[in-house]
């Protein structure tokens, strides 16, 4: 039986601007469907060029991208209508209202008014905006305006969505009801691409990941692979008690520094445990209250690449 | 019966532009007719009374088709212009980009827009000059034929304009600077016959005098220039601009990044 065409193949993708400036630098991946997939990298890495060139709203210089097993340049129209774009910006008319920006974006993608309709009750109500279907869009809040963009971009069903940073400067609680939302929408089949600045959002949410820098993929794989190659951990510890500079002297042993008066930070390499240094740290007479993450581990493989890259 | 994807697509752009048009018809509509009316009362009537007959015609009858056709003209030109870079400007254009539809659906959508203001806003300034003349109709698929066919190639130039436009100003030159000298050079309102020989020479390369003449053929039966000619310039220019418009689309000039 044949396996099912990639979400996603793209090969030797190159992207200069009429000022010079090269975004991609000859850019190969594939994603298969029903992918959970996250771009990351820092501004100007190339990921907002990528998106724009895969949903057609930027020219490549060079290179194929092919959606579902049909080239974009053969097909540019019937492989526009297997994706959904969520871009960076608010790109809707303002003035319009919120269902009939949907409605008609249903209509650009030939579906009849009636059933256009439909859906629009179905993705403004499963993102909570049928409330607000007769509000103008420029009565939204900006975390409305987000979903807005996402119920616009789901309207027609697309076997794959693009999403370009969908939660910047959206507030915590928000953006976790939209993780769950695309973690739905995902189980129920469609191909998410994610470009995002916030690592813990590619951790929790992606299966796998590329990182690119200076529009080149500088490493791509598994989310738990990736960090399964980070050679330490780094923990931090909160005491019960201010700590006593005598005390620490006694953990000589151990890669630990003193971050305020009540907290250490402990880095552990491959071999060494938690189990190991907290008896160490016990036996100085330190009591531990609490331990946590320093932060996502995602963020210091991906800092360690950026760096390793420059 | 199925409707094709395509032509959904382009009802739903036409449908959308028709629902502004009417909704701010204070801007759309009502200002042509009250400029109309002005060049009615100032020089149809008050000094038009001291004007002698023009091809036979009094010189009011003689002016109305040439004015209709100059707000007909300026309201196509206007519509898509600024519809399309409103549309740039806040990147609303990408929902039509990202979308299945063809270029030239995304361009059929624009510039029916711009024919339908024309057309609306003729007929809504033919009705008004019916308060200060007597109008006759030589032959009605004349008058069709060259309103469509003119609305049609302004919407194109218009749309150009669009893609260049890199600023609110720069759609406003055009119609500024180049579209009312044209217009008010074009025969509107004087018999390019009555110009000296060089001057009606030269006003022979102003393409509006073709659109000012076929109109007021078609309502008159009088005309500088063969209907023919004025027919084949204005077929002539709508088919360039219409190619120029669908090469700039596909390049994405203008439009994609």
């Amino acid at each position: 039986m044949a396996s099912a065409p990639l979400a996603l193949k793209i090969e030797g993708l190159k992207k200069v601007y009429d000022t010079g400036t090269e975004a991609l630098k000859g850019v190969s991946l594939t994603i298969p469907q029903g992918e959970f997939f996250g771009f990351l990298g820092p501004n100007g890495a190339g990921k907002t060029s990528l998106i724009s060139i895969v949903s057609g709203l930027a020219t490549k210089t060079a290179g194929t991208v092919e959606i579902n097993g049909l080239s974009m340049d053969s097909y540019p129209d019937k492989v526009k209508s297997f994706i959904g774009l969520v871009p960076q910006e608010f790109n809707f008319n303002i003035f319009e209202k919120v269902e009939d920006i949907v409605v008609d974006q249903a209509g650009y993608y030939g579906i009849p008014r009636e059933e256009a309709r439909k859906r629009a009750e179905k993705v403004l109500v499963q993102l909570g905006l049928w409330e607000k279907r007769a509000d103008k869009a420029m009565d939204l809040s900006g975390g409305m305006k987000r979903r807005l963009l996402i119920a616009r971009a789901l309207v027609h069903e697309p076997k794959i969505l693009l999403l370009d940073e969908p939660t910047a400067g959206v507030d915590v609680e928000l953006r976790r009801g939209m993780w769950d939302f695309l973690r739905e929408i995902n189980a129920a089949g469609t191909t998410i691409v994610l470009t995002t600045h916030y690592l813990e959002e590619v951790e929790i949410l992606c299966r796998t990941v590329a990182i690119m820098n200076k529009g080149e993929i500088i490493a791509e794989g598994g989310v738990k692979e990736l960090i399964s190659k980070l050679n330490y951990v780094t923990l931090l510890l909160d005491t019960t008690e201010p700590l006593i500079q005598a005390k620490i002297v006694l953990l000589r042993g151990l890669n630990i520094k003193k971050i305020d008066d009540t907290t250490l930070e402990l880095t552990l390499k491959p071999g060494e445990t938690v189990n190991d240094a907290l008896r160490t740290i016990s036996g100085t007479g330190i009591q531990i209250a609490n331990i946590r993450n320093s932060g996502s581990r995602l963020e210091e493989v991906f800092v360690n690449l950026i760096k390793k890259d420059s | 019966m199925t409707r094709s994807p395509i032509f959904i697509g382009y009802y739903t752009m036409v449908r959308k532009d028709f629902i502004r048009i009417m909704r701010i018809w204070s801007q759309t509509l009502l200002p042509p007719i009250v400029t109309t009316a002005l060049y009615f009362a100032i020089f149809g009537t008050f000094i038009g009374s001291q004007v002698r007959a023009v091809n036979g015609l009094s010189y009011i009858s003689f002016i109305v088709p040439g004015i209709v056709m100059m707000s007909v003209i300026t309201s196509a030109y206007m519509n898509t212009v600024s519809t399309f870079y409103f549309a740039k400007w806040q990147r609303t254009i990408d929902e039509q980009l990202v979308s299945p539809m063809p270029m030239w659906t995304i361009i059929a959508g624009f510039v029916t827009g711009g024919v339908m203001r024309g057309l609306l806003v003729g007929v809504l300034v033919v009705i008004t000059s019916l308060f200060f003349t007597h109008l006759v109709l030589f032959n009605i698929a004349v008058v069709i034929s060259a309103a469509v066919l003119t609305t049609l190639l302004f919407s194109f130039a218009g749309l150009v304009n669009g893609i260049f436009a890199k600023s609110f100003d720069a759609i406003s030159i055009v119609p500024t600077f180049v579209l009312t000298p044209l217009t008010y050079l074009g025969g509107v309102f004087y018999s390019v016959n009555q110009l000296p020989p060089f001057f009606r020479t030269l006003s022979l390369a102003n393409p509006i005098l073709y659109m000012v003449n076929a109109f007021r053929y078609g309502f008159l039966g009088v005309t500088d220039v063969s209907v023919a000619v004025c027919f084949a310039v204005m077929g002539g220019l709508t088919v360039l601009f219409f190619l120029l418009t669908l090469f700039l689309f596909i390049r994405g000039a203008g439009l994609k990044k």
